[in-house]
């Protein structure tokens, strides 16, 4: 029991990661219909940022909220002069002008900072607590309580604030957005924004576990992304379960089967679902007018 | 004088670049770079068939290259067949794979497609890098010699490993565009165009678009797979990085950036994305940089590739 309990811990650790790329992904496609293939550069750029950052002399929290707004003028800066100068671009050109972004910011990272392995030390030290025969790092609840915390502002920010609701409208159907007054495109560079800001906040809590370096983007990129087809690539709810079950799946593999092939069964499980669910475990079927 | 049909112009136009190149390399570490060209453009090409004519996506096609290549290895070790018919072997290994998966993948489109075909190709990697007692695992494994130099020497011709891939490449290469060619005008391929610009109207005038469907990614991925199995006996050596996702994007990357709707437009974007690694060795420090940036310019700039965009400018220029 002791040994599942950890592999649940490790599981909704990692998971709540995955789930904050994948809310990333979520957002900057319901309002823009791109899927951002840099997203997991965000992540990386959040905690590098922060590394070096701190490395100058700035207090740990100063260095996190620098490189969590730096990420979010690099979001800005992608939608600005890569996908706005793009829009009517077919699905192809813009996988490839993300994919692009992201080897992009990667060159960028190898040359600004450097090509070694970094961290910075936990927010509450590292000694661990023990439930119930297992044991949790002070570092793992920021990262649960970090998500959530996310998730719940979001939630708020969509259903409480007016800019929220021009987002979801947006998100729902463009033209009709345009329509009543909003302003549409301000509402995708705010999501650019929003979802580097999340992005590089997921770098900041997760580099004193898993430490981080200029090529940790492609993995998370692309298990946040499975998290969000797995959520159904459409509501926040959706990659919040997505992130965890991914996470899950993952810990529990790595446990009870094989290390080696932890990451293998994610894609697996994700193929099964767009098998058996082709919109995900939460998306509707989609009507294509003709 | 009578006009040439575009598919004899792009055959003559290929055949013409593998047999004069040669005149103006330097060095004969070129011809080793003209036969990387060839190859990554063979995989190009099957990309055209099922990105440019069929209009769909696939960010996992290395996974085939890394079955072709793979095959190639250890087929030779394992059953005691010749390289050359573990290609073969290797291709149809691939044939059925691809028919197997692309089923219930193709179901799917645009994004979706994309994240299926990419997961199916992290999987294909993720077995040839775990499972090391048959593939050697990340360090890779020794591919056997195809014997086809000791042939030659018997005959007194004696070519350069880079030399006679060279001349294999551009005749893989060759044959390769020639079916692409004629599959573009048969029935058949008119079909899978139609489905790039309408599956819905597709479907009306009676075609059938799932296996249209099927048939160009089972098509495309003999091609990726022949390509990965002579790269694997060029270099006499794999390692699982063939099937890894920077190589899908790769080849993806380069079918975009020619122009995907032609296999001449694939074979020039297989030859900027090979060549200019290799001259960028100088800046390698800024070698993701500068293809990073190339990729959004081109895609944002010049949407449908580098030669259609070239050749409308030029079309518009000359009849001013």
């Amino acid at each position: 029991m002791s040994e599942f309990l950890q592999f649940f811990f490790s599981g909704i650790t990692v998971g709540a990661v995955y789930a904050l790329v994948a809310l990333g992904f979520i957002i900057i496609y319901n309002s823009s219909g791109v899927v951002n293939f840099a997203q997991g550069e965000f992540v990386m750029l959040g905690g590098m940022s922060t590394v070096f950052i701190h490395a100058l002399g700035a207090p740990l929290f100063a260095a996190a909220l620098a490189a969590i707004l730096i990420t979010a003028a690099v979001g800005v800066a992608l939608n600005k002069l890569a996908i706005e100068p793009a829009r009517g671009a077919s699905v192809v050109a813009l996988i490839i002008i993300t994919i692009g972004a992201s080897i992009f910011l990667r060159g960028v990272a190898q040359i600004v900072f450097d090509k070694k392995i970094h961290r910075f030390p936990s927010f509450s030290g590292d000694a661990p607590f023990e439930i119930g025969g297992a044991t949790i790092l002070p570092q793992s609840l920021w990262i649960i309580g970090g998500a959530l915390a996310v998730f719940f502002a979001l939630y708020l920010f969509f259903t409480r604030t007016l800019t929220g609701k021009a987002v979801l409208a947006t998100a729902n159907n463009k033209l009709a957005a345009r329509l009543v007054g909003i302003n549409t495109n301000f509402v995708m560079t705010l999501s650019f924004a929003l979802s580097a800001a999340i992005g590089a906040l997921a770098g900041v809590l997760v580099t004193p576990v898993t430490l981080t370096s200029y090529d940790v983007g492609i993995a998370l990129a692309l298990k946040g992304f499975a998290a969000a087809i797995l959520g159904g690539m459409g509501s926040p709810f959706g990659a919040l379960v997505g992130g965890l079950l991914v996470g899950l799946i993952e810990a529990m593999t790595a446990g009870y089967i094989s290390s080696e092939y932890k990451e293998a069964v994610a894609f697996l499980v994700i193929l099964v679902v767009l098998f058996v669910m082709p919109h995900g475990i939460f998306g509707r079927t989609k009507l294509d007018r003709v | 004088m009578a006009r040439l049909s575009p598919r004899a112009a792009t055959l003559i136009a290929l055949a013409a670049i593998a047999l004069l190149a040669p005149l103006l390399f330097p060095s004969s570490f070129y011809y080793r770079i003209g036969a990387l060209i060839f190859i990554n453009g063979l995989s190009v090409i099957g990309l055209v068939i099922l990105v440019g004519f069929a209009g769909q996506v696939s960010l996992g096609h290395a996974g085939f290259a890394g079955i072709g290549a793979y095959t190639c290895a250890l087929a030779p070790v394992h059953v005691g067949l010749h390289p050359a018919l573990a290609m073969v072997l290797g291709a149809a290994i691939s044939a059925v794979v691809a028919w197997l998966v692309g089923r219930p993948i193709l179901r799917l489109s645009g994004h979706f497609l994309a994240v299926a075909t990419l997961g199916f190709g992290i999987l294909v990697y993720m077995v040839l890098n775990n499972e090391s007692w048959l593939t050697g695992g990340p360090d890779g494994i020794a591919v056997a010699d195809i014997g086809l130099r000791d042939l030659l020497r018997d005959y007194d011709i004696k070519v350069t490993a880079s030399q006679l891939w060279y001349w294999l490449g551009a005749a893989a290469l060759l044959v390769g565009a020639f079916l692409a060619l004629n599959l573009q005008n048969s029935p058949t391929g008119r079909a899978l165009r139609s489905l790039h610009d309408s599956e819905v109207a597709a479907r009306t005038i009676g075609i059938d678009v799932a296996r249209m469907k099927l048939t160009a990614f089972v098509v495309s991925a003999v091609y990726t797979s022949v390509a990965g199995s002579m790269l694997a006996m060029m270099n006499r050596f794999v390692t699982p990085d063939i099937a890894g996702f920077m190589h899908s994007v790769e080849l993806l990357t380069m079918t975009v950036l020619g122009g995907a709707g032609a296999v001449f437009g694939g074979f020039v974007g297989a030859s900027i994305l090979t060549a200019l690694p290799q001259l960028l060795t100088v800046f390698e420090e800024y070698e993701n940089l500068l293809l990073g940036v190339i990729m959004m310019l081109v895609m944002i700039f010049l949407r449908e590739g580098l030669v259609p965009s070239i050749a409308r400018r030029l079309r518009r220029g000359g009849s001013k």
